[in-house]
């Protein structure tokens, strides 16, 4: 009997740690991207709001329109979204150049800013929270005996682990223009020498960057809540942030990191209602943030940011 | 006909006026969400700049609101003119809280001479300690100090929710909020039936000295030196470590006091609501204020009329109080490409041909 209670629990748990890091998972890719091209983009925690917010919002509406595929029509309203916001970043770092701490904490309040003034236009102010009928989960081996439920996910988990990650690394690695990415990235002089366009480049890797965490952000309010509210976020984007270090800048890394987080996140949710253990769950939410710092500590000196990191490009 | 950027910087009178052109260009721009919220942008920059400041009672209220930001303001601005990008003040701020917390509690029967100074002191030491080991691991280890600051302002959020849930909640109402810290360690009120409280003048009073140590202390010539540039510096026989790593210190220190100040002046107990992200609007501050104590203190004083004003805006046009966030915001986003303009300058050329 235990055992059988066991299994169930771990397979509740496996199960719950891919939703959990399907979020994560598409923001980290993002952000990783966004840092290999010399740029880090603080603005990720807003655009993932953004994104959770405009999927949602576009998604209620083309509802109430009776439109059939309104939450595809949201996901494609994140996406324009992030790219915009990009592209606002890019504007910042790259084109201006100006401190990219700063413009990325920017587009952050911004991003937060405008996504909780429509929130409250679109919505008004009802002690409801409005909500959609979500993605519905897949269940492609569902009769599986046992393992079954793992697999009862998202399409956009699926997507995430099996499409965009292998995408992620082949891009990265074994394509022309990951190469231009990761060039300019180490060292922009030697790129612009060889002929790449180095503002092209990285005006590129914003835009996408920034469409993946809007993707992050819609997954939450599309699929897993089917709602949206003004802590949805909950600075998911500052645990990419530092998911992107502790996988040293590879999509592969990046991955088993989400599941980790992922993985952890759910297993203190479990505690949490089993009440069994005395350490207060924050511990466990504090975990990652703490194993991040803990890892950059001893890696000391050899932590390899990209060359370019924070760097501005301009031409002399 | 085409633009030409040129590297000449700008003469030293135009410096003040750029602010304020980002400033009205701001206002330009988001006139677009007052509009879409069939408001008329003129009446709502009248109740966002000059209906707060026509009653005592709401002008009041700005300096209540400023208060804080007058605190992070000078924080950030002490961390980043040392070179030091300390984006952790808000987590050095629920430090500070926590520990005035943990003081104020325990102050029954002790003369406010001595509660209201522990708190400070207690909140200051709080404040730098949650600094210290981003600012260990810059300047002996070179780790990019960004991310570690930003991680551990989530850190702080956990740790004050884990103390609401669990030694401090509230055994009768169960609300995760800390008891009442002792009256005697409240700040004492500026004005009689107004939220003004001292934090006010103790903020006014960290900016004298913010401007006192950047530019009349040898100190503060280093820390400029080193914000500048750290190798240059190093080569001019300074001693780059210490003095960034003292910046960061005290940064984190003066984080810490708004804490203090929010508790003792404001909430009288801890909730994890304390700052709704004056640790972040502080580098909005710095960053208007053009890392000068004045100019902290009038951008301190400005975003606490637009936060006043918002809700005048909300109550009198209906236009969600969120339209004060996206001002500043994009306040900070202008002012940082407008600042490119004490540098660089836009000329126009004839093309040749």
């Amino acid at each position: 009997m235990i055992e059988a209670a066991f299994v169930t629990f771990l397979v509740g748990l496996l199960g719950a740690t891919l939703r959990v890091a399907t979020p994560l998972l598409f923001a980290t890719i993002g952000e990783l991207y966004t840092e290999r091209s010399g740029v880090l983009n603080l603005g990720i925690e807003g655009i993932m709001f953004l994104g959770a917010f405009v999927g949602f919002a576009i998604a209620a509406k083309s509802a109430e329109a009776e439109l059939a595929g309104y939450l595809w029509l949201g996901l494609g309203g994140a996406i324009v979204v992030g790219l915009i916001m990009g592209l606002l970043m890019a504007f910042f770092s790259v084109t201006l150049g100006v401190n990219q701490h700063v413009a990325g904490l920017g587009i952050t309040l911004l991003s937060t800013g405008l996504a909780l003034f429509g929130f409250r236009m679109i919505f008004g102010q009802s002690s409801v929270l409005p909500s959609i009928e979500p993605f519905a989960q897949l269940s492609i081996f569902g009769d599986l005996p046992i393992l079954g439920p793992i697999f009862e996910q998202y399409l956009l988990t699926y997507v995430a682990f099996i499409v965009l990650l292998p995408l992620a690394w082949w891009l990265l690695y074994r394509t022309n223009y990951g190469l231009e990415l990761r060039s300019v990235g180490e060292n922009p002089e030697a790129a612009d020498a060889a002929g790449v366009n180095v503002f092209r480049v990285r005006y590129i890797t914003l835009a996408l960057g920034a469409a993946l965490m809007a993707i992050g952000g819609a997954f939450l309010s599309l699929a897993q809540l089917g709602a949206f509210s003004p802590g949805i976020i909950a600075g998911r984007g500052w645990v990419c942030i530092a998911l992107v270090i502790f996988a040293k800048w590879d999509p592969i890394r990046a991955m088993w990191g989400a599941l980790l987080f992922g993985g952890v996140f759910a297993l203190q949710l479990r505690l949490q209602l089993l009440d069994l253990v005395d350490i207060p769950f924050e511990f466990f939410l504090a975990l990652p943030y703490l194993v991040t710092i803990a890892a950059l500590a001893l890696a000391g000196r050899n932590v390899a940011y990209p060359g370019a990191y924070l760097k501005a490009y301009r031409r002399e | 006909m085409s633009f030409k950027i040129e590297r000449i910087p700008a003469p030293l009178w135009a410096r003040p006026l750029i602010p304020l052109m980002a400033i009205v260009l701001t206002f330009v721009l988001t006139a677009t969400l007052i509009l879409l919220a069939n408001a008329n942008p003129l009446d709502a920059y009248y109740y966002f700049l000059i209906d707060p400041l026509s009653s005592r009672v709401s002008a009041i209220e700005v300096l209540v609101k400023a208060t804080p930001l007058l605190l992070t303001g000078a924080a950030v601005t002490f961390a980043f003119v040392g070179g030091y990008w300390n984006i952790g003040v808000e987590g050095q701020l629920y430090a500070g809280a926590t520990a005035a917390t943990a003081i104020g509690i325990h102050m029954q029967n002790v003369s406010a001479w001595i509660a209201i100074p522990l708190m400070l002191i207690g909140g200051f030491v709080a404040g730098m300690l949650w600094a210290l080991v981003p600012a260990l691991m810059k300047v002996k280890l070179a780790i990019d100090e960004v991310v570690t600051t930003l991680l551990l302002n989530s850190v702080a959020l956990f740790m004050v929710s884990a103390l609401l849930n669990g030694p401090w909640r509230n055994p009768i109402s169960q609300w995760p909020q800390s008891p009442d810290i002792a009256a005697t360690a409240i700040f004492p009120k500026l004005i009689p039936r107004s939220r003004l409280h001292l934090g006010f003048i103790l903020a006014l009073v960290i900016i004298v000295i913010l401007w006192f140590v950047l530019t009349k202390t040898a100190f503060g010539l280093k820390m400029r030196a080193v914000g500048l540039s750290p190798h240059a510096a190093q080569f001019a026989g300074i001693n780059v470590q210490q003095t960034m790593l003292i910046s960061a210190l005290v940064s984190g220190g003066i984080g810490g006091i708004a804490g203090v100040s929010e508790i003792a002046g404001i909430h009288y107990h801890l909730i994890d609501a304390i700052s709704p992200g004056y640790g972040y609007t502080g580098i909005i501050i710095a960053t208007l204020g053009t890392l000068n104590a004045w100019g902290v203190a009038l951008a301190a004083l400005f975003i606490g009329l637009i936060d006043t004003g918002a809700q005048t805006v909300s109550r009198a046009l209906g236009v969600p109080t969120y339209l004060g966030d996206v001002i500043q915001a994009a306040l900070l986003l202008v002012t940082l490409g407008m600042l490119l303009l004490q540098r660089y300058r836009i000329t126009r050329t004839r093309s040749e041909s």
